[in-house]
């Protein structure tokens, strides 16, 4: 296993850890207010400081984590679950005009920037987090479409479909039982990685004020809040600050620590 | 050495003494910034305050005008006489008064103004000022008698507002992009979305400014307009966005603060006919729920007055009712158990842009939640609060400043966006515009403050600030706001 493998493994369990652990222990109510105690930096009784209503920062990043993972999570899921299928269709079809209509569908999702059009949905239909969900989903698409359809297509050359082939199986049989499984890997480093963008996406919706709502609280508004304060208190955007940063290169380097020990080329090579 | 070098030497040294002359000079030219752009500049026919933040009392003027102190001097009227009976006011016109355009100033445009202000179809955003007026006529070109049906110990003050000034019939039809005045400075230049430029009118009937040029510059990013004051790319912010801000400026001696009162009482405006606000024991609980002094030190940092009714603080007339409606999560429990809502009920928290809003929202959410009120916060831009909450009703509470001064008579309008209908609280206002007599016009106003007070129409928060910052060297910057103004003709540069 490789530095990066491990690094990122620890770094976004870490980040997993504290949102699990939200759900059961905060070291104090994340959305308890206590004005008089405002703006203290980090210090013994919490641990991240105070944030301008007097909030502990700590208890606000691990249910924070909590947020950003559930978007991230959701919205990766929904960007495999039809993008996979759409990919294994488009690559069976190869050339038909299925691929035709697919392909040209995730072509136009591409052609426009994600971020901008996310902030057009959460506009139109109201900031939440189930919008911002959705918003960063549909983006998700077309990524997971065109890697399945990219990998699939090579698969469908070799022996192996053939025989399945000759041995009666149809297009989507194969597709299920022999193409899926051979993709998996790619799609696992593949959402990895988006799962990071995906971190991004929220923060940077909240940031605009179109992700979750206050109370609840994201690593994007805690930013966006802070602004006006960086100068005298600098740790309100330094600590959700860091902890973005962390989230999305801990799942960075996992996922090239797992392309690397995924891919069975690499594997012989390093043997 | 020869004449002729004498001379030479003699001209350098006048040369350089009226160089250091010039720069000796004060600066005349100053840029202030806001953080709203005016939609147009007809202080006439909208409700904005940004209109009247650039045009009142410098490009426009009324009869009557307000001072820094709230004070209501003379404008255009030199001076007045009041009829025996309060019902006739004769006004005094300055003499030699000329628009920007070149021409006069008449009793003629008095009465076009008046006239076009309380019109069926006047777009005016406060017809209520000119509502006892019967008529206007002009007797002479410097002499306007105005006939009130009843006598109103407020017109003077009406007159004095932005929203009465004096135009010109030959220029209003494009007021809103060319406004033409009688004031100390003419319009120059609109760069829609960055700023209004105005110069000093040399035909000025008073005094002549100090100021030569003035630029309005429009930053509506709190953090754009901390770093715009910081690098001094503006000399002057007319209300800074961001309270957290000024203790920096206060310890930076290149500024100064000025922090005063605005007429801005900041409310949780509530559906007073929405279930369950239209019950007066759950508006009652909601006030006992809210801890003023969290939310002026969480939001504001500190800036604002507690107010316990819809009244200025500064005002004489002011009575101090905080207590009526003092802090107390237990007793706001006890009333929604015994309205039938022990168990809390949901409602809805529309918060406009500002960070008092913003901030103070989120505040309040957290307060009523910890007597089982569920507000669902929900952000909007100030075109979405105008549609839905104030034209549309759909709201069930917000939070929102309101800055018209001595707007108390806004409770007296049931369809106004709280939708309070009280027919004691009418009759009492009705008979606050007749009563002349000041004792009795500040007990009436103190009965009028209590009834309010004590039918829970509201949550009353504080009085906004106003929290000027300036460089060092600007003088003669209203502290106050008496309404919204950037009085120009008193502002200068220290030597």
């Amino acid at each position: 296993m490789s530095r990066s493998l491990i690094l990122g493994a620890v770094l976004s369990s870490l980040v997993l850890l504290a949102a699990l652990i939200s759900f059961v222990w905060t070291p104090y109510d994340h959305a308890a207010l206590d004005i008089p105690a405002k703006l203290q930096p980090p210090n013994a009784q919490h641990w991240f400081g105070t944030d301008h209503f007097g909030r502990d920062m700590f208890s606000m990043i691990m249910v924070g984590a909590r947020t950003s993972i559930a978007v991230a999570l959701v919205a990766v899921g929904i960007g495999m679950a039809l993008g996979v299928p759409l990919g294994l269709t488009a690559a069976a079809r190869k050339g038909s005009w299925l691929d035709e209509v697919i392909m040209r569908g995730n072509d136009l999702v591409f052609a426009f920037p994600s971020l901008v059009i996310a902030i057009l949905i959460t506009a139109v239909f109201g900031a939440g987090a189930i919008n911002a969900i959705i918003a960063i989903g549909i983006f998700n698409i077309p990524v997971f479409a065109r890697i399945t359809r990219g990998a699939a297509l090579s698969l469908w050359e070799r022996e192996f479909i053939l025989a399945a082939r000759v041995s009666g199986k149809g297009a989507a049989r194969i597709s299920a039982e022999h193409i899926l499984p051979n993709v998996a890997n790619l799609l696992i480093v593949q959402g990895t990685i988006q799962f990071s963008l995906g971190i991004l996406a929220e923060a940077g919706l909240s940031y605009v004020g179109l992700g979750a709502q206050p109370p609840t609280p994201s690593w994007g508004r805690m930013l966006a809040d802070a602004q006006t304060m960086v100068s005298f208190a600098p740790h309100l955007a330094l600590i959700p600050g860091l902890a973005i940063i962390v989230t999305v290169l801990g799942l960075n380097l996992l996922g090239d620590g797992l392309r690397d020990w995924l891919d069975p080329r690499i594997r012989v090579a390093r043997a | 050495m020869t004449k002729q070098m004498f001379r030479t030497f003699g001209s350098i040294l006048a040369l350089s003494a009226s160089v250091l002359a010039t720069q000796a000079l004060a600066k005349s030219d100053i840029t202030i910034a806001m953080q709203l752009e005016p939609p147009h500049l007809d202080p006439t026919s909208a409700a904005a305050q940004a209109i009247d933040s650039v045009v009142y009392t410098n490009v426009f003027e009324g009869l009557t005008r307000f001072m820094g102190d709230g004070s209501v001097v003379p404008g255009l009227a030199e001076s007045w006489e009041i009829s025996d009976d309060g019902t006739v006011y004769t006004f005094k016109l300055r003499d030699g008064v000329t628009f920007h355009d070149g021409t006069t100033m008449d009793a003629e445009d008095v009465k076009f103004s008046l006239d076009r202000a309380m019109a069926e179809d006047s777009a005016n955003a406060q017809k209520a000022l000119f509502a006892g007026i019967e008529s206007v006529v002009a007797v002479d070109p410097t002499t306007v008698k105005v006939t009130l049906s009843e006598p109103n110990g407020n017109f003077l003050f009406n007159m004095a507002w932005g929203d009465a000034v004096i135009v010109a019939s030959d220029s209003i039809d494009d007021i809103k992009t060319n406004p033409v005045g009688t004031g100390a400075f003419t319009f120059g230049e609109w760069v829609q979305g960055d700023s209004i430029t105005l110069n000093r009118n040399p035909d000025y009937w008073g005094d002549q400014p100090a100021l030569e040029t003035a630029t309005f510059k429009f930053i509506s990013d709190p953090t754009a307009a901390f770093a715009a004051m910081m690098a001094e790319d503006v000399d002057v912010f007319d209300n800074f966005p961001a309270p957290e801000n000024l203790p920096q400026f206060e310890a930076d001696p290149r500024f100064q603060v000025l922090v005063g009162s605005t007429e801005g009482e900041t409310i949780l405006s509530t559906n007073n006919k929405q279930a369950p606000f239209d019950d007066i024991l759950v508006r009652q609980a909601l006030a006992h729920a809210i801890d003023r002094q969290a939310i002026i030190d969480g939001a504001m940092f500190g800036y604002g007055t507690p107010i316990g009714t819809h009244f200025a603080p500064h005002h004489p007339a002011y009575v101090d009712l905080t207590g009526q409606s003092a802090y107390d999560p237990e007793k706001a429990k006890s009333l929604l158990a015994e309205a039938g809502l022990a168990d809390g009920f949901e409602t809805t928290l529309h918060l406009p842009p500002p960070s008092y809003a913003r901030r103070g929202g989120e505040i309040i959410a957290a307060q009523l939640a910890e007597v089982g009120i569920t507000a669902e916060i929900i952000n909007v831009e100030w075109a979405q609060w105008l549609e839905s909450v104030f034209k549309g009703k759909d709201f069930g509470l917000t939070i929102v400043s309101h800055t018209e001064p001595m707007d108390i008579g806004i409770y007296a309008r049931p369809d106004y966006y709280f939708q309070y209908e009280s027919s004691d609280f009418q009759a009492l206002m009705e008979l606050l515009n007749t009563t002349t007599d000041p004792d009795e016009r500040t007990r009436l106003m103190g009965e009028a403050q209590r009834l309010i007070s004590s039918d829970y129409v509201n949550g009353y928060l504080f009085q906004l600030a106003k929290l000027g910052v300036a460089k060092a060297g600007v003088q003669g910057l209203w502290q106050n706001a008496p309404t919204a103004a950037i009085d120009l003709t008193a502002i200068s540069w220290a030597e």
